[in-house]
């Protein structure tokens, strides 16, 4: 199937006083229709520029290069300001981490929701009222059509981003982005927004970018899975392969990290990295985990290439690794022993 | 909203009352009134023959109560200077004065708000600037001094605008720049300040990213939040500027509200002092209690629970 978005040296810089600050550097990947590609990393790891760079709606002063920036035969580094107004909100969708902002306090749902097609489509109000209920309704809310008259401080945070959801579907779009689309809600409501947006990603066999920090909801929904650290893309490839056969050593510390049902004994230790992410000020030379990496050796601190350990799968370590997943998952419990 | 609607209503019943009380108390914070009414020459018995014609003998209650009736009538007594009915000369003074107000807002607004936008737009850069330059000089330059200006500069060097009266449009030009320069400086500072803080907000990224052009980003999604405050303020200025033109109607000779109003306390002439001051606090009462109604339409929140 052909790529509907490809992305090949992404770099964003944003100049500081201190310095440049390399925010993403030189990033790669390809989604596909219906395909889910899941960005994992940090705060601070350049997921979301990442995604703003594709929008378009980085801040003013932040600077965007890349090799390849395509999306379905569009060059959008070089599509003027009206081209990317007309796939924002049409062809590529965002929803953003935090639904009790994201909405306009002065105007109602039904506005809001109306305003993401009339501008785009010429269609009339009755006709945008019609699909944005019907769009609601499918996004889970009851009782849709006094819902639209409601304003957004009446409605809870999970509702909310229900709402963000069905906005950011109105214009059917090809490709939708979701930044940590569940981070501010309730871990109940978490997990019916991520089942949400599967099934209707499914459903419209659209393209989704799911930019998260939690491996969780990656082994639920991602078809593909793509690590960040530093600004850097350190692992991707498939999620079976990524999960089962973690090449970076900062992507196994991660695994590391989560508990197992039914292997993590309670009161066990989880995995944590040692260590802080290092300032992206300046030129950034070798690989940037290393200083918080029990295997890093002085290759370490050259350039590091980007390696393929089987199809699909790319990792950016100068070590050959083929252990377990997770070591602790393999490791007799003690009180099994 | 028609709670709401009540509630400011009541609040606005409330204020008109206590200021009728404190007009009303002037007439005898300013000495005796009657001294005053009989002139220097009187003696005690004439004091006295004009305190019963003027009712003044009487409990100061009935005296309230009966001067509150009337002037709900619209009756305020009668001028000790022109010997005319007070409202008469009130209504007569008060269309300059409300036509020089209007015409002060509407500069202070057209000039700030586009001035406050495009400074938010772009901060530090040369319109910003300009904006700030504009507003510490309008803040910096008192009123009398900046109106003596432009009469030095329009009337006498340039012969283009007359210096006073109240005759034609021409008189009002040099006025409304005055009165509206005085307010515009902090409508501009609010609307900047109001736009900036706004244009950083979640909803306006998500307008961005449903692919709104930046006019409609500017002034649907973001301007309807961020001049929530600036009309309060405005309603302010407005009460101000009907009631406290003072100082330009003297400069400029308008024989407006303001102007009597200072003509009447220096002739002490009570009960027209008393008229003028009730309308102006009614000017600011009424402005407030729009400009709340205003807010109420502008940010559901204040009016949908």
């Amino acid at each position: 199937m052909e790529n509907i978005l490809s992305v090949r040296g992404l770099t964003v810089d944003i100049p500081l006083a201190a310095g440049t600050l390399h925010a993403v550097r030189g990033i790669d990947f390809d989604v596909k229709r219906g395909e889910t590609l899941c960005v994992v990393g940090e705060s601070g790891s350049g997921k979301s520029l990442t995604s703003l760079a594709i929008m378009g709606l980085l801040p003013k002063q932040a600077q965007r290069s890349a090799q390849v920036l395509d999306f379905e035969g569009v060059d959008l580094q070089t599509a003027s300001k009206r081209d990317m107004r007309k796939l924002r909100g049409n062809r590529i969708s965002m929803i953003f981490q935090e639904p009790m902002t994201s909405l306009n306090p002065a105007y109602t749902i039904g506005d809001q929701l109306m305003e993401a097609l009339l501008l785009h489509r010429k269609v009339s109000k009755p006709v945008a009222c019609d699909r944005a209920i019907e769009l609601l309704e499918k996004v889970g809310i009851t009782a849709a059509a006094n819902r639209m008259k409601q304003y957004p401080h009446q409605l809870s945070g999970g509702l909310r981003q229900r709402v963000m959801i069905a906005m950011a579907l109105m214009g059917e779009p090809d490709l939708i982005i979701a930044d940590e689309p569940t981070t501010a809600l309730d871990v109940t409501i978490q997990a019916q927004i991520l089942r949400l947006l599967k099934d209707l990603q499914r459903e419209l066999n659209m393209a989704m970018i799911l930019i998260t920090h939690d491996l969780g909801v990656v082994a639920r929904v991602a078809d593909k899975v793509a690590i960040m650290y530093a600004g850097e893309m350190v692992e991707s490839g498939s999620t079976a392969e990524v999960f089962t056969a973690p090449k970076h050593p900062y992507t196994r510390g991660l695994l590391n990290c989560i508990p197992v049902p039914g292997k993590t004994a309670a009161g066990e230790h989880l995995g944590s990295i040692p260590g802080i992410v290092p300032s992206l000020i300046g030129d950034v030379v070798g690989c940037a985990f290393r200083s918080r990496c029990d295997e890093a050796t002085a290759q370490c601190s050259s350039d590091i290439p980007a390696r393929v350990s089987s199809a699909g799968h790319l990792y950016r370590c100068v070590h050959d690794y083929d252990g377990p997943a997770s070591p602790s998952m393999n490791q007799p419990k003690s009180g099994e022993a | 909203m028609l709670v709401y609607t009540l509630k400011r209503l009541g609040l606005a019943l409330l204020v008109t009352l206590a200021v009728s009380m404190l007009s009303f108390a002037l007439l005898y914070l300013s000495g005796d009134p009657a001294a005053a009414i009989a002139g220097e020459t009187a003696n005690a018995d004439d004091i006295e023959a004009v305190r019963i014609y003027y009712g003044f003998d009487r409990p100061w209650v009935v005296q309230y109560g009966e001067w509150m009736f009337n002037a709900i009538r619209g009756d305020f007594g009668t001028s000790y200077y022109f010997k005319l009915p007070v409202s008469q000369l009130v209504a007569d003074r008060l269309s300059v004065t409300m036509l020089l107000g209007l015409c002060g807002i509407s500069f202070a607004l057209l000039t700030a708000v586009p001035l406050g936008v495009a400074a938010a737009v772009r901060p530090n850069s040369i319109i910003d600037r300009i904006a700030l330059f504009l507003s510490v000089m309008g803040q910096a330059m008192p009123s009398f001094w900046f109106g003596l200006v432009l009469i030095v500069l329009f009337s006498i060097k340039l012969r283009l605008l007359p210096p006073s009266g109240s005759d034609n449009w021409q008189n009002f030009v040099m006025p409304t720049i005055v009165l509206g320069y005085y307010a515009m400086p902090a409508i501009m500072r609010l609307t900047r300040a109001g736009m900036l803080d706004v244009l950083g907000a979640d909803y306006v990224r998500t307008a961005r990213a449903k692919g709104a052009g930046e006019f409609r980003v500017m002034f649907k999604h973001a301007l309807r939040n961020a001049i929530i405050p600036v009309v309060s303020l405005a309603a302010v200025q407005m009460g101000f500027m009907l009631g406290g033109s003072i100082v330009v109607e003297s400069i400029f000779a308008l024989h407006g509200a303001g102007y009597l109003a200072w003509e009447s306390i220096g002739r002490n002439d009570l009960p027209t002092v008393q008229a003028l001051i009730l309308v102006f606090s009614m000017f600011y009462i009424v402005f407030t209690f729009l400009s709340d109604l205003l807010n109420a339409w502008l940010d559901p929140r204040m009016r949908v629970g």
